[in-house]
């Protein structure tokens, strides 16, 4: 049993497609300017040195889906009244995730301790999660905006990840985290790997001390409880937002969906579908009353939900997988580093989140 | 695994007109061993579905002592209230129940018990009180608060008859203005409530109410003196998993619909003021 696998670059190909024999494999394409993950397909290549435009999480949570079909049937014994019959839609394929980087696998933790392994699981989530083999990529370089490091995580953080795997010039090192991985693994194209562990782990370190830590006042997102209750911060901070919500789909832990029926005469779908809670109508009600009426109390309850009530509920964790996607794709560069730096006091004697993250 | 986005069949057995835009529909699940073991608690909501319109939150306003079917009150107010509105004895409904927390019942035996209520308000405070006065030994005085906009709008008309006579059940009633043929007390529920001016010795309150209702009525029995943990609501927000996941009803890190919708006043102040 190999420990620590080693696969020649001309090799990828044929791995892959080996992996395709049995599950539906994604992996990081480009097309045009835009790189996403996409299922494995003749004539694609894959793209592995920069961090994909989208993240994989569409590949768990489908940014549409269906949760349930409904049909009516009209009932013999009194015509005015129909049944209604429900049918579950849950098939599940077999998948592996190539190339997710590190964050982006961390992403799917965030959603864990919500969907998987809270005492009402989601079965859709669940469903899919334990029947994905995640294959992470070591991070080889930070891109603009990104912050892993200061938030919990690392361009080779293994947390999420099934194996985990560096690119040399001459192949990738893998390095298996969990028994599913190590299972997948057992292919004669991977070799013993063990003699370029160290080469790896170099590169990995190298790459961790070039990552910026956006975090100026005390190198970790403290924020102070005073400072976040102040409307007039939000004010400030928020006054360019055009409430897209292009962060919250970008995000790889932003989980918030919506639930909607889509009918036709006799029958019809409940779908989910990704929903942003920086838009408007989330929280409004019927009676027009809403909530969380402003961009500023929106943005309040997102930069809240990652850094003060997330780690709240689960051990100090942070929701933000310090991606930089948000920053890079902002129409009017909101930077929720800068937001949250704001937020922190040199010496704050209330803080909210406290450990930087870890759990 | 259980699926807690697929609703339970059920059908409709009757429909009372509470007010001009309340009506109550009497609920039974289509399995009858499902409604033989169905277990819920005074407080506890559910999702109402109407196939290829969708889905709202109601309190179960009839109590668990009262099992021969589940009452949800329906203001008309949007898309799924309108449909529901629309339905008539026999027809099919999808329920997800129980969902949420509920009263603290327990921790109220042997108190004096004070309900404040407006409007389709009353509707969660319905089953508690019913559940109280089924188990009327167990609790001191109950008072029970309630008001609208005009006679017309007062929901439970039955309940509220029945409480009136019993001897061990306090009802004050009142309407926000004058009214042709009402001869009981006028004005907005926080004012009365101050007119009676209850003591807040060994009571509990227990408010529900449209949103500037509430916030009045919980200034007023700070007032009162009332401390903050003897003071309880129950919320409502616009929901759709109603298992705590999908982000639309938390306040800080507490989600409405699990973790809610019964939170008292001290936890209440504990978290962000997006009520």
């Amino acid at each position: 049993m190999i420990e620590i696998g080693f696969l020649k670059k001309e090799n990828l190909q044929a791995f892959l497609k080996e992996l395709a024999a049995k599950y539906t494999v994604y992996a990081p394409f480009a097309e045009e300017d835009i790189v996403s993950f996409k299922p494995l397909a003749e004539g694609r290549d894959i793209c592995l040195d920069r961090p994909a435009n989208l993240s994989p999480k569409s590949v768990i949570f489908p940014q549409y889906e269906t949760l349930f079909k409904y049909s009516f049937l009209k009932k013999e014994d009194s015509p005015d009244k129909v049944d209604i019959k429900l049918e579950e839609q849950m098939d599940f394929k077999d998948t592996v995730i190539f190339g997710a980087r590190p964050c982006d696998a961390k992403g799917f933790t965030v959603y864990d301790r919500v969907y998987k392994d809270s005492d009402i699981p989601d079965p859709y989530y669940t469903g899919r999660r334990e029947k994905t083999v995640i294959i992470g990529l070591a991070c080889p370089a930070p891109s603009p905006g990104c912050f892993c490091v200061s938030v919990g995580g690392g361009p080779a953080d293994k947390e999420g990840s099934d194996i985990l795997i560096t690119e040399l010039p001459s192949g990738y090192v893998f390095e298996p985290v969990t028994e599913k991985g190590k299972a997948l693994m057992q292919s004669s194209l991977i070799e013993d790997g063990k003699a370029s562990l160290q080469e790896a782990q170099k590169k990995q370190e190298e790459t961790k001390n070039k990552v910026k830590n956006p975090f100026t006042k005390t190198g970790k997102p403290e924020i102070s409880q005073k400072i976040f209750n102040e409307d007039e911060f939000w004010e400030q901070a928020l006054s360019k937002c055009v409430s897209c919500a292009a962060c919250t789909f970008l995000c790889p832990t932003c989980y918030c969906f919506n639930i909607t029926d889509e009918s036709r005469l006799k029958e019809g779908e409940r779908i989910r579908s990704w929903d942003a809670c920086m838009f408007f109508h989330f929280t409004l009600e019927a009676s027009g009353h809403n909530p969380r009426p402003t961009k500023f109390h929106r943005f309040k309850n997102r930069v809240g939900h990652k850094f003060v009530y997330y780690p709240e509920k689960y051990n100090g964790v942070i929701a933000c997988c310090g991606c930089g996607r948000c920053i890079r794709y902002c129409p009017v560069s909101v930077d929720i580093s800068k937001v949250v730096d704001d937020l922190c006091e040199q010496s704050a004697e209330t803080n909210l989140t406290s450990n930087g993250g870890k759990a | 695994m259980k699926n807690p986005y697929l609703p339970e069949l059920a059908t409709i057995t009757n429909i009372i007109e509470e007010t001009p835009n309340i009506k109550s529909f009497h609920v039974v699940f289509n399995d009858p061993e499902k409604m033989k073991n169905f277990k819920f608690e005074p407080g506890q909501v559910g999702q109402l579905s109407v196939f290829g319109v969708g889905e709202s939150t109601f309190v179960i306003n009839s109590p668990p002592t009262r099992m021969e079917y589940l009452q949800f009150s329906v203001m008309k107010a949007g898309e799924v209230t309108n449909a529901i509105h629309e339905l008539y004895v026999g027809d099919q409904i999808g329920v997800r129940a129980p969902l949420g927390n509920w009263f603290p019942y327990e921790q109220m035996k042997g108190k004096k018990i004070l309900f404040i209520g407006g409007g389709i308000g009353l509707a969660p405070l319905r089953t508690l009180i019913l559940f109280m006065l089924d188990n009327r030994k167990d609790y001191d005085d109950i008072t029970i608060l309630y008001g609208a906009r005009t006679p017309p709008d007062l929901c439970y008309k039955d309940d509220l008859k029945e409480w009136e006579s019993r001897s061990d059940v306090n009802l004050i009633l009142t309407v926000d203005t004058e009214y042709p043929g009402w001869t009981k007390r006028t004005g907005f529920v926080p004012t009365v409530l101050n007119e009676i001016a209850p003591s807040p010795e060994n009571t509990i309150a227990i408010t529900c109410g449209p949103p500037i209702m509430i916030k009045f009525v919980l200034q007023n029995l700070v007032k009162l003196n009332f401390k903050d943990e003897q003071i309880i609501t129950t919320l409502e927000k616009r929901m759709k998993c109603g298992i705590g996941i999908c982000g639309r009803c938390n306040i800080g890190s507490k989600y409405v619909c699990k973790d809610g919708p019964v939170f008292s006043l001290d936890q209440l102040k504990a978290l962000p003021p997006e009520l």
